[in-house]
C-alpha cells in the first residue's frame, strides 16, 4: 500500500464517523427565478444566456436566446428593458446593462450569419397567420420549430408591422430588421405581403387552415373632436410614421405640434426634427411623472430639441394658430382645465392620441369575442373559436414589440397543443430569486458600462442610429456583470466552506453533490452561496 | 481601464473558485485534488470554524511545500475531535504531544529533519488560543527568540472550548465565558486584560507574522504561502467563529469572520521582522452591534437592561484598531455604519 510520507501504521480513518446522522436538515442545490427572467415578457432565460456569453461563448448564448425570442438584435434595440428594473444588482450598484448584451450577441448572430434552428419534422398542420408584426413573426417561427406549415400574410409591402412602420430607422435600422425577418422566412414560411385579410372565415376555409393566428396589431390612430380650419393640417402620428417608412414624408412645415403623451408621440415629434421641423413641440394634458413615455426616451427627445408643453390640452387649430387650454392635476391626480388659455403658431398637428384595431376581417363572425376594441383571448391565446388565435396589440396586452413577441411564442405552443389534442402546459416556475437570497459580499464592485450615443448635433438631420452598441470587450465585462441570481454558476463557494468536506465537486453538468453519508446540516454552505441556489430542507426523521 | 475590464471576473478575488479563471488563480480550496488534510467524519461540531481554518491553513501550506510537511499539534478541540482512538482524520503526518508544549515539540521535530538532512521538510505547530497566549506561551515566546524553522499557527476562538468555554488570555472584553459570568458592574470578560499575540510575536522581531480568517480564504491561503516562502520563526493567528462557545448560529461561522474584519475588532495585517507590511483594509463598515448581536455570549449587552456603555466601550476598541491598522475603508461612500 502506497502511504503518504512518514506514515507507517494503518490507522483507521474517521470516514468511518458517519457525522450525517447528526444532522437535522440537509442542504439541497435548487434553480430560482431570476427576477430578470420573470420580467421578461418574452419569456427569455436571460440569466441562462448571460451565463453562456459570461465565458464568451457568444454563438451559445445567442442559441439559447432564440430559444424564446428570435429578435435579439430587434429587441436589444426597441425593448423598454423590463428586466433591467427588475435586476437584483441594484442591491450591489446598477442593474446589468441585459439589453445592451442582448444587442451585442444579436448584431453578432447577424455578423456571422449564424442561422436559426431548422424547422421540426412536419407535421402536416397548416397555420395562417395575419400581420407580420413582431407578434407574427414569432409565431410563425415557434411553429416552423414545432413543424407547422405557415402563411404569413400582411397588408404591406414589406414585413415588420409597427417595427417597420411604426418604430423610426433611428432606432432601429432597416438592415438589421430586414435581416431578423429574412432568418425567419428562410425557415421555409410561406409570405404573402399587400394582401389584406377581409373576411377569416373565408380565408380559413378557403386555404384549408387548421388554426389561424390574428395579429393584426393597432394600426389605426385614435381621433379626437378637434375644431381645426379646413387649411390646418392634422394628421394622426400612425399614418406620419408610415409615410415616413415609405420615404413618402408628409409635408409638416417648421413648426410642428405633437399630441399626446407616449412613446409614439415621442417618436413623431423626434422624427418630425430629422425632417426639418425648427419647432417640434409635444402637448401633454399631464405633467412628466405621469407620461406614459419611457423616461430614457424623454431623455433622448429633450436632448435633440424637442419641447413640452406639460399640462395642456389642444383646444382649437385655426391658421396656423394652436389654442391650447393649460390644465392643473386635482387631488387624484387627474388633469382638469383651468379655463386659461395660450396660443401657439403651428403649421401642422400630429396626433398621438393612442391606436385602435382594425377588426373588420372578424365581421361576419359570431364566435370570436372582441371587447374594449380587443379580442378576448384565454392563457393558450385561443378566442372563442376554436382554432383561431389573436395575440399582440390585437389581443389585450401591454402594447409593447417583448410583449407581441411573448404572445406569438405562447400562441404557437396553444396552437401546437390545439393541433395535436393535448392539453397546454404553461412550464412551472420555480420560487424567485429575490434579493434576499443573495449573498452580494461576493461580488466584485463593477459599475455598469453605458453604450455610446450619437452627438446630439447628428441627430437632428438624419436617421442614423442614435444608441451604439457595446465592443465584445465591454459586453463580456457587462455580462460578468450577472450576479446569476437562483442559479449556480460554479464559484466553488460550497465546496471551499464546507467544515466537513461534504461537497463533492463533479464538475460538468451535474457540478456538485452532497455527501450526506457526513453532511452535518450547520447551513454555511446556504449562508455563503452568493446566489441563493442552495435551500435547507428538513430531515425527515 | 479596459485592462480592469478584462480582469474582472463577476465575483472577482471573493469566492473559493471561479469558473472564468484559470486553475492557477483559483484557491487551492477549489481544487477536487486539494489534500483535505483533515479528513470527513471528524467529530467537530456543526459549523465548526476551527476545523475549517485548519484545513485551509494546512492544505495551502502542503501546496506550498509540495507536501513535504508534518503537523504537531497541542491538545484542544482540534486535536481531540480530529483523533479519537482508533481513529484519525488526518491525511498529513502529525503529532500530538500536550497541551503547553506544542512549539517546544516543533522546534525538536525541525532540529530532527535537521538532523536527518532532510531540510526540505517542513514543519508547523498548532494550537487554539489557549495552547497558544496561555499555557503554551514560554515554549512559544522561546521558539521565536531562538528563531526556529517553524511556522506556529494559533486558531483563535477566544476561549477553552473544547473544555466547556472556559476564558482564555485570548478572550475578549465584555464575553460570557463558564468562568466569566454575566455578574457585576463589568459583567462578562473585564477590559483591560488579556493578551495581543500577533503584536507581541512582532515584538520579537521574526521574519513573519500574519493574522487572518475563515471569512477570506485568498488571503488567507497567501499568507500561507508567503509564510512558508521564509526559513525561521513564523506566526499565523487565524480567527475561528465557535458556534458553541459563542452561541451563534451555526451557518453564522463565516459571516461572523468576515463581521469581525469589517468592524475592526479583528484587525487583518501581516508583518516582516517586526513591521507592518500589509493591511486588509474594510470592505463594508459594520458596527459592532451587528456582530456582537448574532451571539449569545454578548446577549447581556442588549435588551431591555442592555449596557450601550459597554457596547460603545467594544465600538471604542473596533475604532482605536481601525486607526492603528488604517483599515478604514478606501471610499467614504462604503461606510454604512449608521453613527458614521
Ligand atoms: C496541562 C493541561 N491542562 C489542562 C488541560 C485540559 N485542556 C485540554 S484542552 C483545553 C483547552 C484548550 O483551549 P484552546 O487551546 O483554546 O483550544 P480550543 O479547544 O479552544 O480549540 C484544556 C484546558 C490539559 N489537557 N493539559
Ligand atoms: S443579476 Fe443577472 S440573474 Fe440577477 S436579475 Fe440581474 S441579470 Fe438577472
Ligand atoms: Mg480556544
Amino acid at each position: 500500500m502506497e502511504r503518504p510520507f512518514a506514515i507507517t501504521l494503518d490507522v483507521g480513518t474517521s470516514r468511518a464517523n458517519h457525522t450525517g446522522s447528526w444532522r437535522v436538515e440537509r442542504p439541497v442545490y435548487v434553480d430560482r427565478l431570476p427576477p430578470c427572467n420573470d420580467a421578461c415578457p418574452a419569456g427569455e432565460n436571460i440569466q441562462g444566456w448571460l451565463y453562456e456569453a459570461e465565458s464568451g461563448g457568444y454563438e451559445a448564448a445567442w442559441r439559447k436566446l432564440v430559444e424564446n425570442n428570435p429578435l435579439p438584435a430587434i429587441m436589444g434595440r426597441v425593448c423598454f428593458h423590463p428586466c433591467e428594473s427588475a435586476c437584483n444588482r441594484v442591491q450591489v450598484d446598477e442593474a446589468v446593462g441585459i439589453n445592451a448584451v442582448e444587442r451585442f450577441l444579436g448584431d453578432t448572430a447577424i455578423e456571422h450569419g449564424w442561422s436559426l434552428p431548422a424547422a421540426g419534422p412536419d407535421t402536416g398542420k397548416r397555420v395562417l397567420v395575419v400581420g407580420a408584426g413582431p407578434a407574427g413573426l414569432s409565431a410563425a417561427y415557434h411553429l416552423r420549430l414545432l413543424g407547422h406549415q405557415v402563411r404569413l400574410v400582411d397588408s404591406s409591402p414589406k414585413l415588420g408591422g409597427m417595427l417597420r412602420y411604426g418604430i423610426p430607422a433611428y432606432r432601429l435600422p432597416r438592415a438589421i430588421l430586414d435581416a431578423e425577418i429574412a432568418r425567419i422566412t428562410d425557415m421555409g414560411v410561406e409570405v404573402v405581403a399587400n394582401h389584406t385579410v377581409h373576411d377569416i372565415d373565408a380565408e380559413r376555409r378557403e386555404g384549408g387552415f387548421d388554426a389561424v393566428f390574428l395579429a393584426v396589431g393597432a394600426q389605426l390612430g385614435k381621433r379626437v373632436n378637434i375644431p381645426a380650419g379646413d387649411s390646418s393640417k392634422v394628421i394622426d402620428a400612425v399614418s406620419f410614421l408610415h409615410q415616413v417608412a415609405d420615404e413618402d414624408p408628409p409635408m409638416l412645415g417648421r413648426r410642428v405640434i405633437v399630441y399626446g403623451g407616449g412613446d409614439t408621440a415621442l417618436d413623431a415629434a423626434r422624427t418630425a426634427r430629422r425632417l426639418g421641423a425648427t419647432d417640434a413641440v409635444i402637448v401633454y394634458r399631464r405633467n412628466r411623472d405621469k407620461m406614459p413615455a419611457h423616461a430614457e426616451e424623454v431623455e433622448q427627445a429633450l436632448g435633440e430639441g424637442v419641447t413640452v408643453r406639460w399640462l395642456s390640452t389642444v383646444e382649437r387649430f385655426e391658421n396656423e394658430r394652436l389654442v391650447l387650454e393649460k390644465m392643473r392635476l386635482n387631488a387624484d391626480g387627474f388633469p382638469e382645465p383651468t379655463g386659461e388659455y395660450e396660443e401657439l403658431d403651428a403649421d401642422s398637428l400630429v396626433l398621438a392620441l393612442g391606436q385602435d384595431t382594425d377588426l373588420s376581417l372578424l365581421e361576419g363572425n359570431d364566435n370570436v369575442e372582441v371587447r374594449d376594441g380587443v379580442v378576448q383571448v384565454a392563457t393558450t391565446m385561443m378566442t372563442n373559436e376554436g382554432g383561431v388565435f389573436a395575440g399582440g396589440d390585437a389581443a389585450p396586452s401591454d402594447r409593447t414589440a417583448t410583449v407581441a413577441v411573448g404572445h406569438g411564442k405562447r400562441a404557437a405552443r396553444g396552437i401546437d397543443a390545439y393541433l395535436r389534442n393535448v392539453d397546454f402546459v404553461s412550464g412551472d416556475r420555480h420560487d424567485l430569486a429575490t434579493a434576499d437570497h443573495l449573498n452580494t459580499w461576493y461580488y466584485a464592485d463593477a459599475p455598469r458600462t453605458e453604450r455610446p450615443e450619437l452627438e446630439r448635433i447628428r441627430r437632428q438631420t438624419n436617421f442614423e442610429e442614435v444608441i451604439g452598441g457595446l465592443t465584445e470587450e465591454n459586453a463580456l465585462f457587462e455580462a460578468r456583470r450577472c450576479l446569476s441570481c437562483g442559479n449556480c454558476f460554479e464559484c466553488d463557494n460550497c465546496f471551499g466552506v464546507c467544515p466537513d468536506n461534504a461537497v463533492i465537486k463533479l464538475g460538468g453538468d451535474v457540478k456538485y453533490v452532497f455527501n450526506y453519508d457526513f453532511c452535518k446540516g450547520c447551513g454555511i454552505c446556504v449562508r455563503e452561496c452568493p446566489c441563493g441556489a442552495i435551500e435547507m430542507v428538513p430531515e425527515l426523521i | 481601464m479596459s485592462e480592469q475590464r478584462v480582469h474582472f471576473y463577476q465575483v472577482g478575488s471573493f469566492a473559493v473558485g471561479n469558473r472564468l479563471l484559470s486553475a492557477d488563480d483559483r484557491t487551492v480550496q477549489s481544487s477536487p485534488h486539494r489534500t483535505n488534510s483533515i479528513d470527513s467524519g471528524h467529530r467537530a461540531c456543526q459549523g465548526c470554524g476551527e476545523a475549517l481554518g485548519a484545513r485551509y491553513a494546512l492544505d495551502a501550506a502542503m501546496r506550498a511545500t509540495n507536501g513535504q510537511l508534518l503537523a504537531v499539534n497541542a491538545t484542544g478541540c482540534l486535536e481531540v475531535f480530529s483523533t479519537p482512538y482508533p481513529e484519525t482524520s488526518w491525511r498529513i503526518p502529525w503529532l500530538h504531544s500536550l497541551f503547553g508544549n506544542a512549539p517546544a515539540v516543533a522546534t525538536g521535530v525541525a532540529a530532527a529533519m535537521r538532523v536527518k538532512g532532510r531540510s526540505d521538510v517542513r514543519v508547523i505547530g498548532q494550537a487554539g488560543d489557549g495552547g497558544t497566549v496561555d499555557i503554551g506561551f514560554g515554549t512559544l515566546s522561546g521558539m521565536f527568540e531562538r528563531n526556529d524553522d517553524v511556522l506556529f499557527i494559533c486558531y483563535d476562538n477566544e476561549g477553552y472550548m473544547n473544555t466547556g468555554v472556559q476564558r482564555s488570555a485570548a478572550t475578549p472584553p465584555a464575553a460570557r465565558t463558564a468562568t466569566t459570568d454575566v455578574v457585576g458592574a463589568e459583567p462578562g470578560n473585564g477590559f483591560g486584560q488579556g493578551k495581543d499575540l500577533p503584536r507581541i510575536a512582532m515584538a520579537h522581531d521574526i521574519p513573519y507574522v500574519a493574522t487572518a480568517t475563515v471569512a477570506d480564504l485568498h488571503d488567507l491561503e497567501r499568507k500561507v504561502e508567503r509564510a512558508m516562502s521564509f526559513r525561521g520563526a513564523r506566526y499565523l493567528h487565524v480567527f475561528v467563529p465557535c458556534p458553541l462557545g459563542w452561541g451563534s448560529a451555526s451557518n453564522d461561522t463565516i459571516h461572523l469572520a468576515r463581521l469581525a474584519k469589517e468592524t475592526g475588532l479583528f484587525p487583518v495585517f501581516e508583518a516582516e521582522h517586526g513591521v507592518v507590511t500589509n493591511v486588509s483594509r474594510i470592505r463594508r463598515l459594520a458596527p459592532v452591534e451587528e456582530y456582537l448581536k448574532l451571539q449569545r455570549r454578548y446577549a447581556h449587552l442588549f435588551g431591555a437592561k442592555g449596557r450601550p456603555d459597554i457596547v460603545a466601550r467594544l465600538q471604542a476598541i473596533a475604532d482605536a484598531n481601525i486607526a492603528r491598522y488604517g483599515l478604514a475603508p478606501e471610499r467614504g461612500e462604503l461606510d454604512n455604519r449608521e453613527d458614521a
